[in-house]
This record gives C-alpha cells, sequence and structure tokens, in this order.
C-alpha cells in the first residue's frame, strides 16, 4: 500500500539515468502547472483567466494541505478531524505579519511570507500536539475533533487576533521582494522588473514554487528515519515500543511538522485571498482535507494531491452548475471507503501487475463494458439528485432547469421517471458486468502472481 | 435560589435530551467499537420526519411512526454499508459513517430546504405547566422529561431484565463466545445499531422543536453528544447519563453565569484592563464561553482519563 523508495543499490549502480528518472516527474509537474493557465489566457485582452488561475491556486495550496493531513493520516496512522485549526492558525499568523510588515512594524521578504504561516502552525502543532498525541486511534480523533471545535468557537469569541465574523483583512503588496533587494544591489530600477506579486498570475506562480517546495521536503521526510519510524507506529505500535522507540513522541514529532506544511498552506491561502475568516479553522475545512486525502489514496504519497485536483475540480467547477457538489464528493468519498480504500492511487496500484505482464490490453473492452452502465447509473443519480436540488433550492433562486439547451419541467413526472429507471437500470446492469470483470481480472492477477510479477 | 432552580430544570430537560441521544450512541459504540458520525444525523432525521408526518397526520402518530423510520434507515445502514466497510477496520468505519453524515445533511438541504422548518410544539402541549418565582415552566418540556424518563427505564429494564438484553450485554464484551454459543451476533448488531438510530430519531421528534430544526443541527448536536459518551466513559449506560446531565447542567448554568476571569482576579486586587495582556481570554464572561466547556472537558478527559468517568475500558 505504502510508495516505497526505491533500492539503494540500484540508485548507486546507475546514478546517472536514475537521478533524471526522479527528476523529470518534478519537471514535468511544474511544467504542467505553469502551461494550463495559458490554455485559458485571453489574448484579445491580453489577460490571464481570473477564474482559473484562483482555481489553480487553490489546488495548489490546498494540495499541500492535503499531503500535511496526510503525513499524520496515512503516514502515522492518526486520523484527525480537526486539521484545518493548524491551517487556519498559520493563516491568521500570516495576517498579522503580513499587516506588520505592511505598517513598517518589522522587514520581511514578501517570497517567505507564507514560511511565518509555517512558522505559526509549527508553534500550534506543537501545542496542540502535546496533547493530541498522547492517544491514538479513536481517542486522537476525539482531541483533535474537540481541538478543532474549541478553536472554532474561540475564532468567533475573541476579536483582537481572529477578527471575529469579518476574519482578518491584509494587503499582500509589501514591496519587499528578494527581487528589490538583488536589484538596489546592483544598482537597477526594480520598478522595470514588476514583480510585486499584486497580480494573481504572479501570486500564482508563488503558489506553485511553494507547493513544489513543499511537497518536495514532505516526500523527502517520508524517507528520513523519522519518516520510517512513524509508518511502523501506524504499522504496529507495539512492536515499535519494543524496539525501543516510544510512539507518542514519533507522532509528536510528525504532528509538529504537520503543522509546519498545514501552516505554510494556510499562509498561502491568506496570500491569495487577502482574507483570512473564521471558516478555515471550521469543521468543514478539515473535511476537505480528509476528503481529499482518503479519495485520491492514503497510502501512496502523491494520492492527496490526485484527491485535491479530483475535489477542487468538482467545488469549483460542479458548483457553478448544481447545489450538491459536496453531495457528490460525499458518495465519492463513501463508495471509496466501501470499494476502494487504497483511494485512486490504490486503483492505479493494483493495475500494475497486470501491466507488468503485458495484458493490460485486455482489459479494456471489459472496462468498456464496465463504464457504459456505470455512465447510466450516474446519469440517472445525477439527474435525480439535481430534480431534488432544483425543487427546494434552485426553484427559490429562480432559476431555470436545463440539461444543455433543452428546459426541463421538474414538476412534470418524465424526468423523474427518467432518473429513477436510468439509475435501476444501471445497478443491475453494471452488477451483471462487474461479474464479468472479476472473472476476467481474477484471471490476469493469477498469471501475474504466477510470472511473480505482483508486488 | 430562582435562578438555580430554573436552570436546574431546564438542564435536566437538555441533560434528558442529550442522554436520549448519547445512550444509543454508547450502545453503538461500546458494542462495535463504531463512533458513529452519523448518529446526530438521526437526530436530526428523526426531526425532519416528525415535521412531515405531523403536518400530514398529527404530532402524536409522528413520536411514533418518525423513531419507527429511523430505526429502518439504522438498519439499513448497518446492513448494507456499516458490514461491508467492518473489514477494513475502525478508522474505515469511522469515516463511513462520516460520510454518511456529510450526505444525511446535503439530502436534507435537498428535500426540505437550506432554512430551518417551522416544526412545532403540539398544540395540545404548549400551554404553560406551573410557574416558579414568575418563570413560566412549558407543558412541552415536562413531557420531554417524562418521554425520557420512561425511555431511561425501558432501557435499563430491557437491558437487565430480559433475555436479549442480557445477550446484548453479553455481545458488549464477548462477542465471540455469544456467537459461539448460537446467537446470531451480526443480527444482535444490527438490532442495536437500529435500536440506537431510533432512539435518536425519538430525541428529534421531541427535540426538534424544542430547539430549531434546521440542516445544521445534526453538526451541532454532534459533537457535543460525542463530548458525553466520552466522558461517561465507554460501555456504561450510567456514566452516559451521568455525563448527559452533567453536559446539560453546565450548559444551562454558563448561559446564566455573568462571571469571568478578570471579577476572580478583583479578589486579589488585580485589576484588568484594555491593556493588560491577555485581557479579551481574561475578560470574556463564563456565559459566552459555555460552549467552549464541553471541548474544554473532552480533551482534559481524554488526556488525562481516557477511559472516562465510570468506563471499563480506553476510548
Amino acid at each position: 500500500m505504502t510508495t516505497q523508495s526505491l533500492p539503494r543499490e540500484n540508485v548507486a549502480a546507475n546514478g546517472g539515468t536514475d537521478l533524471m528518472r526522479r527528476v523529470l516527474p518534478w519537471v514535468i509537474a511544474v511544467a504542467v502547472m505553469l502551461l494550463v493557465p495559458w490554455l485559458f489566457y485571453n489574448w484579445n485582452t491580453g489577460r490571464h483567466s481570473g477564474f482559473v488561475l484562483t482555481m489553480m491556486s487553490e489546488i495548489g495550496l490546498m494540495a499541500i494541505f492535503a499531503l500535511s493531513f496526510n503525513m499524520q493520516m496515512g503516514q502515522t496512522g492518526l486520523l484527525s478531524f480537526g486539521h484545518a485549526i493548524l491551517f487556519g492558525l498559520g493563516g491568521y499568523c500570516t495576517a498579522h505579519a503580513l499587516n506588520g510588515v505592511k505598517a513598517g512594524t518589522f522587514w520581511w521578504p514578501s517570497e517567505l511570507i507564507p514560511l511565518i504561516g509555517g512558522f505559526g502552525g509549527l508553534a500550534f502543532g506543537i501545542a496542540f500536539g502535546w496533547v493530541a498525541t498522547k492517544q491514538r486511534a479513536t481517542a486522537f480523533a476525539m482531541i483533535t475533533m474537540g481541538l478543532g471545535e474549541l478553536v472554532a468557537a474561540c475564532a468567533l469569541m475573541f476579536m483582537g487576533f481572529f477578527g471575529g465574523e469579518g476574519g482578518i483583512s491584509t494587503d499582500r503588496v509589501t514591496n519587499t521582494s528578494i527581487f528589490k533587494l538583488v536589484y538596489d544591489l546592483f544598482g537597477l530600477d526594480y520598478r522595470s522588473l514588476g514583480i510585486n506579486y499584486s497580480t494573481p498570475w504572479q501570486v500564482y506562480c508563488l503558489v506553485v514554487a511553494w507547493a513544489v517546495i513543499a511537497t518536495l521536503l514532505m516526500r523527502l521526510q517520508t524517507q528520513t528515519p523519522l519518516g520510517r519510524i512513524a509508518n511502523a507506529t501506524r504499522d504496529n505500535f507495539e512492536r515499535v515500543q519494543f524496539v525501543g522507540y516510544d510512539p507518542a513522541r514519533v507522532r509528536f514529532y510528525q504532528f509538529a511538522l504537520s503543522g509546519f506544511f498545514a501552516g505554510i498552506a494556510g499562509g498561502l491561502y491568506c496570500l491569495v485571498y487577502e482574507i483570512i475568516t473564521f471558516d478555515t479553522v471550521a469543521a468543514a475545512k478539515s473535511a476537505t482535507a480528509l476528503l481529499a486525502a482518503y479519495i485520491g489514496g492514503a497510502g501512496g504519497f502523491f494520492g492527496p494531491i490526485l484527491g485535491t485536483i479530483l475535489v477542487v475540480l468538482l467545488q469549483s467547477g460542479v458548483s457553478l452548475l448544481s447545489n450538491a457538489w459536496l453531495l457528490y464528493v460525499g458518495v465519492l468519498f463513501i463508495v471509496m471507503v466501501m470499494y476502494a480504500p487504497g483511494g485512486i492511487i490504490g486503483i492505479i496500484a493494483q493495475h500494475i501487475p497486470i501491466v507488468r505482464i503485458g495484458r493490460m490490453s485486455e482489459l479494456i473492452v471489459p472496462y468498456i463494458r464496465v463504464l457504459l452502465p456505470g455512465v447510466l447509473l450516474v446519469f440517472g443519480f445525477v439527474l435525480l439528485v439535481e430534480l431534488t436540488s432544483f425543487t427546494t433550492i434552485g426553484a427559490a433562486q429562480g432559476k431555470h432547469f436545463k440539461i444543455g439547451i433543452y428546459v426541463v419541467d421538474p414538476n412534470t413526472f418524465l424526468p423523474w421517471t427518467l432518473g429513477a429507471a436510468a439509475l435501476v437500470l444501471g445497478v443491475v446492469w453494471l452488477r451483471l458486468e462487474s461479474r464479468v470483470f472479476r472473472r476476467k481480472w481474477d484471471a490476469l492477477i493469477e498469471d501475474a502472481k504466477a510470472k511473480g510479477a505482483m508486488l | 435560589m430562582e435562578l438555580i432552580i430554573v436552570s436546574l430544570l431546564n438542564g435536566l430537560v437538555y441533560g434528558m435530551l442529550l442522554f436520549m441521544l448519547a445512550s444509543g450512541l454508547t450502545l453503538i459504540l461500546s458494542m462495535m467499537g463504531v463512533l458513529n458520525f452519523a448518529h446526530a444525523s438521526a437526530y436530526m432525521l428523526g426531526a425532519y420526519f416528525a415535521f412531515t408526518i405531523s403536518q400530514h397526520i398529527g404530532f402524536w402518530p409522528a413520536l411514533i411512526l418518525a423513531p419507527v423510520l429511523c430505526g429502518l434507515v439504522g438498519a439499513g445502514i448497518e446492513m448494507f454499508g456499516l458490514r461491508r466497510v467492518h473489514k477494513n477496520g475502525h478508522i474505515a468505519e469511522l469515516l463511513f459513517t462520516f460520510g454518511l453524515a456529510l450526505i444525511i445533511e446535503k439530502v436534507v438541504q435537498m428535500t426540505w430546504g437550506l432554512i430551518p422548518v417551522p416544526y412545532r410544539v403540539p398544540a395540545g402541549l404548549d400551554f404553560t405547566l406551573f410557574k416558579i418565582y414568575g418563570t413560566n415552566f412549558p407543558a412541552y418540556r415536562a413531557f420531554m422529561l417524562l418521554i425520557s424518563a420512561l425511555m431511561f427505564g425501558a432501557i435499563w429494564l430491557g437491558l437487565t431484565r430480559t433475555r436479549i438484553g442480557l445477550v446484548i450485554q453479553a455481545a458488549l464484551t464477548h462477542p465471540e463466545m455469544v456467537g459461539a454459543l448460537g446467537h446470531n451476533v451480526p443480527k444482535v448488531f444490527t438490532g442495536v445499531f437500529a435500536a440506537g438510530t431510533a432512539l435518536a430519531g425519538l430525541a428529534g421528534v421531541i427535540g426538534g422543536n424544542y430547539q430549531v430544526t434546521e440542516p445544521a443541527m445534526a453538526f451541532t448536536m454532534g459533537p457535543i453528544v460525542f463530548v458525553v459518551v466520552v466522558f461517561g466513559g465507554l460501555g456504561s449506560l450510567s456514566g452516559c447519563f451521568i455525563a448527559s446531565l452533567l453536559m446539560g447542567m453546565i450548559q444551562t448554568f454558563a448561559v446564566v453565569l455573568d462571571y469571568s476571569l478578570a471579577d476572580l482576579l478583583k479578589h486579589f486586587d488585580v485589576v484588568v484592563t484594555s491593556t493588560t495582556p491577555f485581557h479579551e481570554v481574561l475578560l470574556v464572561p463564563l456565559s459566552r464561553i459555555g460552549a467552549l466547556l464541553p471541548y474544554i472537558l473532552l480533551v482534559l478527559i481524554l488526556v488525562f482519563r481516557p477511559r472516562g468517568l465510570m468506563g471499563t475500558r480506553e476510548a
């Protein structure tokens, strides 16, 4: 289930190509992140699409947040229901620091602003971690839930630090860029460079940079002795005790470190939105991290990133069309918990043995046969959900129910029966097809086992 | 004196309401090890079902029908969902119920709308029972007390005096042995889960019009019920009872007491002004902190006494 590093001998044997293989995915990821906004660039007005940039920034910072959550859940086996407090408190620290820099109280380079959030998150991670990590499993989950509710309630109560319901608003344009420092040093005109983080594009670049740094650090952390012993405490904490480690202390270190990264994400949030409100510490934010990490796959390191992309796309894309995006995410989550506890990354990993024996192409037809009833099922479900949601929420907002260009009247029988029929038919058909699929799948896995291609 | 008696009565009403929710949850938790996040959702469903039923048939049928419906929903959840997830461990079960709670909230929003529904106290019970020191005590609160007391009695008798109760008690601690003796333990699990959900539904029926029936009610009630269950201790119905009443009292008393830490410090000749460090924390009156107290208690008890007040084993 867990992603393991390559065997050490391998690295030594073919250093050059191996380094390429290790670095290349990161380079590709950065290139994709930097290129995608240009697909939505409006060449006529010479402007980036604000919606796309905000969404991609959200993906970047939420990916850090979900990864930091997974440092607890996936790596250490600690299920937290209050992870957002570290994110939010990091954000609040950043907001106050930004206001301080803006007012000239102290100097701090713009590029390193998220680091303040990180230190804030680390400090609160140490404080809360000291309390929470004395316990594990369900008791830990309960403590974090209690702490989460506590901080969320405090956020509305104490005006000085949290700013009440209005939150703390800031201005990210502090004119303290590192580039300014360098330009001043060489006596160049800094203004010609134009980097002051006033435009969404510049902030997005900053988010990308920090997302890569944070992801890289977290990835490396999984390979340190601490990261390894954290995996061991997750798998069998009693044995870890026998070996001579203190699981509570390992949990504490992991908790505090994940607080650091959650704080960085919070700091980026503060930079992107220039306001930080109490909903950054609220339970819903913690739930988002949990959903993203689990849907993507808590077992593999990169799972939460996949999950975040999916959840944020649903959140920003589907929420434009439908009121029920959270329902879809919730249903997806439940389906994952029930049928694919390894998440998306787990599903992908299960295919590796079949790819190794070179028989992946035999799965194409069975997949198409499962896909058809699957699409029917989803269509029926979505239609029913949207109809229900429309009759209570949408109608009150004075909208029309449209599929493409066709206006559908939800007060007639037809769309409801259509939805229900598609749903029922899809379920029955899928059950039949999944049996066929299962048989083919088992045969292929048997073959893979026989050829020794299993991990 | 007036304050104390009125608050005591209100605390008792609220505490008993909490107990109706917590008793089902504690049975489920101690028997199946499942921390059921969707328990408070059953409370919400109970309130909404009762609202709809009472619009069409009336409040009294709703008092029976809504909990039955909730029980059926619970049985369905256990048989088709939880049992399947069970093999993946406790964390998976926890996550399953968590996702369920999210879905139920959305479904409720979609079916009954985002704003609170006008679920009111039935006309037959909408009068003042008696007056204490000029404060009215509504008959409906007495009715709530009556229902919850009856329920408490029924649970207690059922668990200690009936055969099924004995099997349940045995299955709490020794599920394998109970199975070996020829009892259908999964069926007992389903039964307990359904009964617990039905109880939560009943709490929703009588609590929905006492408080507000809105889509957020599950997520405001849920954590407090957890606090009660953990505070009372796993596997202990009496601990759960004490914790419920305690939590009810704490919440109602905290609302009426208007003291802050600064008032306490005055006795030691320390005057808190707006320049004192942490003056905001020191000046907040207890009435505003009231909502925080359960969580502070939760964190404290889990850190220092994880088995809870009267629990037999650790959470």
